[in-house]
């Protein structure tokens, strides 16, 4: 009785599991949450319930053979993962692609980029009680998807990419489907901000939560438009240009608020830079060959290649160690799912669940991405 | 005074931004030609594939029941999942005995539809057809055999 009276009511930290199988983790994440009430101690990411084990696998593919794998990885930016390997492989041959391909492939991976960010603003809106907006970004996204289904033959793991070029050249509609695309999307994007952006519940439920610094960005890696939200200048495309990036004016969107609305923002202005170079590019496809002649087993000299490019997440490398045969000795990704999720405990501490939701949905994860 | 004033803007701002949002809402409710959504399994007969769209692997013959597989096992090798196996048989041509397909089975079970087989094979035989229900009750019934029975090589392929 004594001890009721004198000591204040004591809280008591408890563990939830949010996952694997939560509809608001965007897969099979787990996450091990350390509460006090609602006020979040601790976040623990549990990974692995989607490992394939795609690293290992490629150990014994050939190098046409791997860059499919790469398609199920980050599944919502498969054509950029697939330009990674063959620039990657490209490097080790000391191969050069005609102007076309390079064209080409930023074209196509800006549209990727494109879906990619269309498809995040839709389930960012669901996750946060918005169904609304799933329905209108799945309706822009399906322009194109249409365009890599008549381009690649497939709607979301094209393994459009060889090493060395295309698999084979672009539909005689690409480009009237394209620029139909751009005069669509254009008049569609500002809804976009009408519907979302400007909305009172939203901004009030993104503005000042999960705030990252940039001094925390850099230390835990945490790349693409969630890094850049925080004033970190990461893009790939600018600093190390790849394909025909170095040929396109565009800007780096950069931020410094840091919190759950910058990142949004920063996805929505990228939205537009991809508009731009996209229309850059689409009536200046030089003409030539389509894929540079290879031989047809691919063996990369001895030595260590690595090559990085901006996926829609942030920076995706790929690391690949040749023994000279026909398949690598080891090749090692560097995902951007994987090192964004690391920073989440960080964002989270102190944040209620709710928040943790709107913070997971702006870093924009993947699983099969993190977990490979 | 101040905070009175922002508390009532707060509320304005608010509202406003609900009525903008449910606007565009309201305009796509009264403009139903704006509706992309395809009724699908009723329009089946009208819906048309790209042809490029990547399905399944099938052999092609010709009227006469002729392919054009030498058996070569070029796809077999440029396959990644082990989709594609192909059986050989030895026949005789002008007397010595040559290698010919007897058996082309495709696991579509496995298959990842990456389509690395239809640029691999060098007589064209393979191409990807534009089905996509290959929903099936019974896991066996994926396994295929492509070539047609009683099929062979058409003439003139090496």
């Amino acid at each position: 009785m004594e001890d009721v009276i004198t000591k204040p009511l004591e809280s008591q930290e408890y563990f939830i599991n949010m996952g694997p199988q939560h509809p608001s983790t965007h897969g099979v994440l787990r996450l091990v949450l350390s509460l006090d009430g609602e006020i979040i101690r601790k976040v623990e990411p549990h990974i692995g319930y989607i490992h394939r084990s795609i690293e290992k696998m490629c150990e014994h593919d050939s190098y046409q053979q791997i860059v499919h794998l790469t398609d199920r990885m980050d599944y919502l930016s498969c054509h950029i993962n697939n330009e990674a390997v063959c620039l990657g492989v490209e490097m080790g041959l000391q191969l050069e692609v005609p102007e076309r391909v390079k064209v080409i492939r930023t074209i196509i991976g800006e549209l990727t980029r494109l879906s990619s960010h269309q498809l995040w603003w839709g389930v960012m809106g669901m996750d946060l009680g918005a169904i609304t907006t799933f329905l209108y970004g799945f309706r822009d996204r399906e322009m194109i998807t249409d365009i890599f289904e008549e381009t690649c033959g497939a709607r979301l793991t094209m393994n459009y990419n060889v090493p060395g070029g295309l698999m084979f050249d672009i539909h005689p509609n690409f480009q009237k489907r394209t620029k139909d695309f751009i005069t669509h999307f254009k008049k569609k994007l500002p809804e976009y901000d009408d519907l979302l952006s400007n909305n009172v519940i939203f901004r009030q439920r993104t503005m000042g939560i999960g705030k990252l610094s940039k001094e925390d960005t850099i230390s835990y890696s945490v790349t693409g438009p969630s890094g850049r939200a925080s004033g970190f200048s990461c893009d790939v495309r600018k600093h190390h240009p790849y394909s025909a990036y170095d040929k396109v004016q565009f800007k780096e969107i950069l931020r410094t608020e840091g919190d759950c609305f910058a990142r949004y923002q920063c996805r929505i202005d990228e939205m537009w830079e991809s508009i731009s170079i996209i229309e850059q590019l689409i009536d200046n496809i030089p003409e030539g060959s389509f894929k540079a002649p290879t031989k047809a087993v691919i063996k990369l000299p001895k030595g260590e290649f690595y090559q990085k490019v901006e996926t829609a997440r942030g920076e995706f490398g790929v690391y690949i160690i040749s023994e000279g045969q026909k398949s690598p000795y080891r090749l090692k990704f560097r995902s951007p799912g994987f090192s964004n999720l690391s920073a989440l405990n960080h964002m989270a501490q102190g944040c209620k669940i709710a928040d943790l939701v709107a913070i997971m949905s702006t870093i924009d994860l993947v699983i099969p991405d993190i977990d490979r | 005074m101040k905070s009175v004033i922002n508390y009532f803007k707060e509320i304005y701002f608010g509202l406003k931004s609900l009525i903008t949002g449910m606007r565009i809402t309201g305009h796509y409710f009264t403009h139903p030609k704006e509706i992309i959504t395809q009724q699908y399994p009723e329009n089946r007969e009208t819906l048309k594939m790209f042809e490029r769209f990547r399905g399944e692997v099938v052999l092609l013959h010709n009227e006469n029941n002729e392919h054009k597989c030498t058996g070569c096992s070029a796809c077999e090798v440029a396959c990644p999942n082990g989709t594609i196996e192909i059986i050989h048989k030895r026949v005789d041509v002008d007397g010595r005995k040559v290698k010919a397909l007897d058996t082309f089975v495709y696991h579509l079970q496995m298959c990842t539809m990456c389509g690395l087989c239809i640029p691999a094979c060098p007589t064209d035989a393979i191409v990807m057809a534009n089905t996509f229900e290959h929903a099936v009750f019974d896991r066996s019934k994926l396994t295929k055999v492509l070539n047609n029975p009683g099929s062979k090589i058409m003439d003139g392929i090496k």
